[in-house]
């Protein structure tokens, strides 16, 4: 049929797999189609420059038009993200080195905050210095961390990043009582589990920051300040060179680039960024401990650069703006609910056509819930006579689709699993099969979080970066805003 | 020289090493075959010390067992070496496949996602809490002190080599011997070494390559099953985080022996079990870690391809 509509009308689109279709894929993507093209269209027309100054009013008035302590902390940590993230872009995005012990550096500038100005070693530094002193010391930390993985083959660098991260954990969190190779009594330097407490606040030019939006507002700056040199170092020569190091090392090398020195430069610009959020973290927290710096903030930091789009500085803002909200939000089960149901809802819009079929998953699902619930409480009322974790209007609504029984947690466990069986067996059939298979995991889904996964809001946050990361790479590895990288064979 | 504290250090590193190596010969595999570090291999780990832990507790518990020891580690090993198989398999076939011929980083990326999705779901199902094979009150008759830690032999400075011990080692000899015939011997692994050697050339061949990497992963993965329950009836703990760690020491280990290299990665794991082990000795029991960092650093600066890796060539 297609064939006959291009011989009848040449002027048409071409058939769908041809060469012409082919190549004019470029085009068609840039023009976009229907409603979403459009405002695809009115989009690219800002400058990316607008975009940064939207962004920075937008930051700016939050402070103004919001006295809520909670808001205002939130955008502060999304700040602290924001500038993770930069960092870890300098790293992973632009020269394409795995960094596993980012969040060790952070650490490290949190620490190094924290000891110069605080009453551990009683010691009052002016900030000013301490800010540079510690940035520039982070980022010569990073240096000689990424030194001996001598060409910085990726995976080495990976190897002794990770260690390096866990073994920073382990220091600090042991560092109450350090020995010279067990010789020497146990000094105390960064007081173990326990922490940094009572450290300074920033005092700026005299100025002593004592309130919230202060720290919120030189967290912006310093957001600012770090995204103008970021911006301006990766549109400079060592810029290009990162890029075309991360493309291809070996072409980069043969053109005559000093390919280890610049990777050694990129990590230690990285570093030093982390450093100097480092500071602004444990100034405002006034306490410093070893567990803020492990596993989970790595990931954290990961899933929002991935998510934003390595490389890209705008993915950035718009990762940790996500990722963080998301994070925050999913702390209330009843508000992570609405989320979650959206999110499976918005994702079936756009991935089932036609709307029929949508329309036939969605009722199935309901009639699947009725049926299941009537034959578990004909066999036995014990079994559904329990409550999930979703209360209110919503939760007793569920509980007419949901058999849950007194103590949810076994079987809840067990819809989980066969949840994950469920989605990962979606992946693989056919549509037919899909069709038939989506309400049983859609059900899944919905008892597995309301039997399980909403009373552990703690641990479904974690599961949930986890699965962005996977997703991601699988679907859309260059993110949110990054660009489609050409891979030449 | 304080013979006892020598010797007993000498047995500790080799058990400990031992489950380090069978752990690094999993990184290795994958890392040959793919020149991926496969981040979830530890948390494969740890799902194969579940599994030991749920069999135990299906046969009554640790005090109260209601089959022989021996049968309780045949089927403890088989389900935990099947099931650690089986999921390695699906991390690949879902996670990694697809990703085959991505830039570098997106897998590895990838691996880690998978892992604290891993680590996460497993906190979720199992708890936070540590739970313990207590392998020294395995007996099925009476309580008292298993079979396990009674028998034994003496060694030289009144030290004590138990059955549980002395398990892990002949274990990990005889899985060893195992793979070395599997990899050197077989049609499968003259196949998956011409999958690491080029796997597009192996394609042509005629070599069903999906399936030779699916059978790595399996091997891979179920070798970490095995060195779970090893490190069940030895050290008792488990817990959902454990797996993170134990990878960490696992690919370091492989690295330390060259990664890719079979032999490579046995050596490094029973160097970084004694190493540890004499640290903890000698020296300081919290900074053992920061001991096998010294060496993964002193490797990596005076023999960049591991203790016995061969230099790598870089293809155009």
């Amino acid at each position: 049929m297609a064939t006959g509509d291009s011989e009848a009308a040449p002027t048409t689109q071409p058939a769908i797999g041809v060469d012409e279709w082919v190549a004019s894929h470029d085009a068609r993507r840039d023009r976009g189609v229907g409603p979403v093209g459009t405002a695809q269209r009115a989009v690219d027309r800002v400058p990316k420059l607008g975009w940064y100054v939207a962004f920075t009013l937008a930051a700016a008035m939050v402070p103004l038009v919001t006295s809520n302590g909670y808001i205002i902390r939130v955008g502060f940590d999304t700040l602290i993200y924001m500038l993770l993230a930069l960092g870890l872009n300098i790293v992973v995005g632009f020269a394409g080195l795995l960094d596993l012990g980012y969040v060790a550096f952070f650490g490290f500038g949190a620490y190094g905050y924290a000891m110069l100005s605080s009453s551990q070693f009683h010691q009052r530094w002016p900030t000013v210095s301490v800010l540079i002193l510690v940035t520039l010391a982070t980022a010569a930390l990073g240096f000689i961390v990424a030194l001996p993985s001598r060409r910085l083959i990726g995976d080495y660098l990976a190897i002794v990043t990770l260690f390096f991260g866990q073994l920073f954990v382990t220091v600090t969190n042991n560092g109450d009582r350090i020995t010279i190779l067990g010789f020497t009594r146990g000094y105390n330097i960064t007081n173990g589990p326990n922490g940094i407490a009572d450290v300074a606040p920033f005092s700026i030019f005299g100025h002593q920051l004592e309130t919230l939006e202060s720290y919120y507002y030189v967290a912006l700056i310093f957001f600012l300040v770090v995204l103008s040199a970021v911006y301006l170092v990766n549109n400079s020569r060592t810029g290009r060179s990162w890029r075309s190091i991360r493309e291809d090392s070996l072409a980069a090398e043969l053109m005559g680039m000093p390919v280890n020195r610049l990777k050694l430069y990129a990590f230690a610009f990285g570093a030093g960024v982390a450093g100097l959020t480092g500071t602004l973290f444990a100034s405002l927290n006034t306490a410093v401990f070893s567990s803020d710096f492990d596993t989970p903030t790595l990931i954290t930091v990961y899933a929002i650069l991935i998510l934003g789009g390595a490389g890209s500085l705008g993915g950035v803002i718009l990762g940790a703006l996500v990722v963080n909200v998301t994070l925050e939000v999913l702390r209330t089960p009843n508000h992570a609910t609405w989320i979650f149901f959206t999110l499976i809802l918005a994702t079936l819009i756009a991935k089932l056509r036609p709307w029929w079929v949508l329309g036939a998953v969605i009722v199935s699902t309901f009639v699947l819930g009725l049926v299941v619930n009537a034959v578990v409480t004909a066999i036995n009322a014990e079994w559904a006579s329990g409550h999930g974790a979703v209360r209110g209007e919503l939760g007793r609504w569920l509980d007419r689709f949901l058999p849950i029984p007194p103590d949810p947690m076994k079987v809840g466990n067990w819809a989980f699993i066969a949840l994950v069986a469920g989605v990962l067996a979606l992946t693989v059939v056919r549509t037919l099969w899909r069709n038939l298979l989506l309400p049983v995991v859609l059900y899944l889904a919905i008892y597995a979080w309301d039997a399980r996964l909403a009373f552990e809001p703690s641990i479904t946050r974690l599961i949930m970066i986890g699965v962005i990361l996977i997703v991601l790479m699988n679907a859309r590895p260059q993110g949110l805003l990054g660009e489609t990288r050409v891979e030449i064979v | 020289m304080n013979w006892n504290l020598f010797v007993s250090e000498l047995v500790a590193g080799t058990v400990h090493g031992c489950v380090y190596a069978l752990i690094a010969l999993g990184y290795s595999m994958v890392y040959g075959i793919l020149k991926l570090l496969n981040f979830a291999h530890g948390d494969v780990y740890m799902v194969g010390s579940f599994i030991g832990f749920g069999i135990l507790t299906v046969f009554g518990g640790a005090t109260a067992l209601s089959i022989p020891i021996w049968l309780l580690l045949v089927i403890m090993f088989a389900a935990a070496m099947l099931g650690g198989g089986l999921l390695g398999v699906g991390i690949e076939r879902f996670a990694y496949r697809r990703l085959r011929d991505a830039p570098r980083i997106a897998p590895l990326i990838t691996a880690l996602g998978v892992s604290f999705f891993l680590e996460n779901a497993a906190l979720l199902i199992v708890g936070a809490e540590y739970q313990s094979f207590n392998s020294f009150s395995w007996n099925p008759n009476s309580s008292g002190v298993g079979q396990l830690w009674a028998i034994g032999i003496t060694l030289p400075g009144n030290v004590r080599l138990s059955l549980a011990q002395m398990i892990v080692i002949a274990g990990t000899v005889v899985l060893m011997l195992a793979l070395t015939y599997f990899v050197g011997r077989t049609q499968l692994g003259r196949a998956m070494r011409a999958v690491s050697f080029d796997r597009q050339a192996a394609d042509m061949m005629g070599i069903d390559v999906n399936r030779v990497i699916a059978v790595t992963f399996f091997v891979g993965s179920a070798l970490a099953g095995a060195a779970a329950i090893f490190n069940g009836i030895v050290y008792q703990q488990v817990w959902a985080y454990m797996g993170f760690q134990a990878g960490l020491k696992g690919f370091t280990a492989a690295v330390i022996g060259g990664i890719g290299n079979l032999p490579g990665a046995v050596l490094g794991g029973l160097l970084l079990g004694l190493a540890e082990s004499f640290t903890q000795g000698y020296v300081s029991t919290t900074f053992s870690d920061a001991m096998v960092f010294v060496i993964l650093i002193a490797v990596m600066i005076f023999r960049p391809n591991g203790l016995i890796g061969k230099p790598a060539l870089a293809k155009v």
